[in-house]
């Protein structure tokens, strides 16, 4: 058997998609991003079910022989097991690799900060006012200013200067080191997933308007502009960097049917959208970002942008239910208090379903499925099929829940 | 920082801001915070080495493609006696820097009881008011 075959593991930073917007990275700094990914995968697929067996073997049957009874909640698992030094190790290494992965994408993108800026602005020139809307006006959400999200400094929005791109340079250069590569070459495995979907259970759904809430830097909204090269695709996020090198990043990478624009997706009256101009509102990953409290509100204001019959569709990893063993919800619970996902936790106990009935979908109308990042060659398949289980490092797997509702016809 | 588009612009502080902290209180995981920021270190030296080899991997590669060297000569390279020597003198050298503080921290016991640290010294030469002001 060749090396190649033995091989299990990340692919080399140097095979992901490049695009004109993408940072230059030197031998150096791709073999960061080359360490960083392996030693997620290391943590990920050896030191996590230590972690498991730890909990199995003596940090359960200790809390049985204490108080008579299991654990109740996933809080209680985390301060007991909390406590033991595998779990403090895994905390600390992996805090470590977040921090690390922070700086070296940092130091590659700043090194180059000027020279980023003005591709951006060249590349966007033209779309300026049309198909690159930003509004200074938008303010932060206190959820997203708080703490910098997964230990981002300067999280998605901080600027060191007027029409920097930075903070979506690092974004787009270093997600392959969390992901180790299981979203595809362009990062986009969830919006290729999404449109296989919707492909599949809504086969005669013709989508002439699309929404994409908090689309980043485009990652997962660029398959849907290709799949519906024909719909009007509005792309929202609150960070003006992430829709500056994302709007360059769509333009670089050939797709012009997308309108990446800077609003708050609790309420877009800022951008002049009226009740019922789209047909299909999308958000991926981003629910698990805002807060409680703006959470229901993105929903209701996505009921009002709906048209009689459009449908909504939100992918996030599964929530937390009472099958789900509670060291598992421990453990998928980490990023929220040691990688700034404030509200992460909360989030995934909350029933979607009530929600989506809340902001006025019938409970009738609702849509469930399970989402898949498609291999995206035959190498990649034949990788995938090649049996031995994929490791699973929770919160982090190429696989989400897909929730949403299709509204009423008129 | 003037024009940010400026491909000349300098961000003279760029190692500072490379390496800056996030926004939200950090969680430490060691009960003894001095262990984990050595940790922190120990990590980022360990992340350096792994560059270092992929870029002598790199290296050796290229250099095997232009037919100067073959990589299996490297696997069976047996230094011959002075080589030998050199390098071991070298690993030699290596261990007495890396171990240095174990060194000194030995030294010490042996040091007589009669010698003082530089703070005791100082009260000392100071004169006994210069410590109560
Ligand atoms: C984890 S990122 C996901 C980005 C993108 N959907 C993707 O799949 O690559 C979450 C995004 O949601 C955005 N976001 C969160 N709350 C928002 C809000 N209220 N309005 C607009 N954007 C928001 C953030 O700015 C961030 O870019």
């Amino acid at each position: 058997m060749s090396a190649k075959q033995n091989y299990e593991g990340p692919p080399p930073w140097r095979s992901i998609g490049r695009h004109e917007m993408l940072p230059e990275a030197s031998h150096d700094d791709a073999a960061r991003f080359d360490f960083l990914a392996q030693l997620n995968h290391h943590l990920g697929s050896k030191v996590l079910p230590g972690i498991q067996r730890v909990y199995e073997r003596e940090v359960e049957p200790e809390q049985r022989r204490r108080t008579g009874a299991g654990f109740r909640n996933r809080h209680e698992v985390r301060r007991s097991l909390g406590r033991h030094p595998g779990y403090r190790s895994w905390s600390a290494l992996r805090r470590a690799t977040m921090e690390m992965r922070q700086q070296a994408g940092r130091m590659l993108v700043l090194r180059q900060w000027g020279a980023l800026n003005q591709k951006a602005q060249r590349l966007n020139e033209a779309g300026l006012g049309e198909s690159l809307l930003l509004d200074p006006a938008i303010e932060t959400p206190r959820y997203l200013a708080a703490v910098d999200h997964h230990c981002m400094p300067g999280s998605y929005h901080a600027e060191l200067a007027p029409g920097d791109v930075a903070a979506a340079a690092n974004y787009d250069a270093g997600i392959f080191v969390t992901t180790g590569g299981l979203l595809g070459r362009y990062s986009d495995g969830g919006g290729r997933g999404v449109v296989d979907w919707v492909r599949e259970h809504l086969p005669d759904f013709r989508p002439q308007r699309i929404l994409d809430i908090g689309c980043g830097l485009g990652h997962n909204v660029l398959p849907l502009a290709r799949a519906f090269p024909e719909a009007e695709i509005w792309a929202v996020d609150q960070a003006a960097p992430l829709l500056r090198y994302g709007h360059a990043r769509a333009r670089a990478l050939g797709v012009r049917n997308v309108r990446f624009a800077q609003g708050n997706a609790e309420s877009l009256a800022s951008l002049g959208f009226e009740d019922g101009r789209f047909d299909w509102v999308q958000s991926t990953m981003v629910l698990h970002e805002t807060s409680h409290r703006a959470m229901p509100r993105m929903m209701r204001e996505i009921h009002r942008l709906l048209a009689p019959g459009g449908i909504t569709l939100h992918i996030e990893q599964p929530q937390y239910h009472e099958k789900m063993d509670l060291c598992e919800q421990c453990l998928r619970d980490w990023d929220a208090f040691n990688n700034n996902e404030p509200y992460w936790t909360r989030f995934h106990e909350v029933d979607l379903d009530a929600v989506l009935v809340e902001a006025g979908f019938a409970s009738g109308a609702l849509l469930h499925g399970g989402v898949f990042a498609p291999a995206e060659d035959a190498e990649a398949a034949a990788a995938r099929e090649d049996g031995a289980p994929r490791s699973e490092d929770f919160g982090r797997s190429p696989a989400w829940r897909l929730v949403g509702a299709r509204k009423a016809a008129a | 920082m003037s024009d940010p588009a400026d491909p000349a612009a300098a961000l003279a502080d760029y190692l500072r801001l490379a390496g800056a902290r996030s926004k939200g209180r950090r969680p430490w995981f060691f009960e003894n915070r001095d262990a984990e920021r050595v940790l922190g270190i120990a990590m980022a030296l360990a992340q350096e080495l792994s560059v270092t080899r992929d870029r002598l991997d790199t290296l050796e590669r290229l250099l095997e493609q232009a037919g100067l060297l073959r990589r299996a000569d490297i696997e069976s390279y047996a230094p011959d006696a002075a080589a030998a020597a050199e390098r071991g003198r070298r690993t030699q050298e290596y261990l007495a820097v890396l171990l240095r503080v174990v060194q000194q921290e030995l030294e010490e016991s042996e040091a007589g009881p009669e010698e003082r640290s530089s703070e005791e010294v100082a009260r000392e030469l100071g004169g006994a008011e210069a410590e109560s002001q």
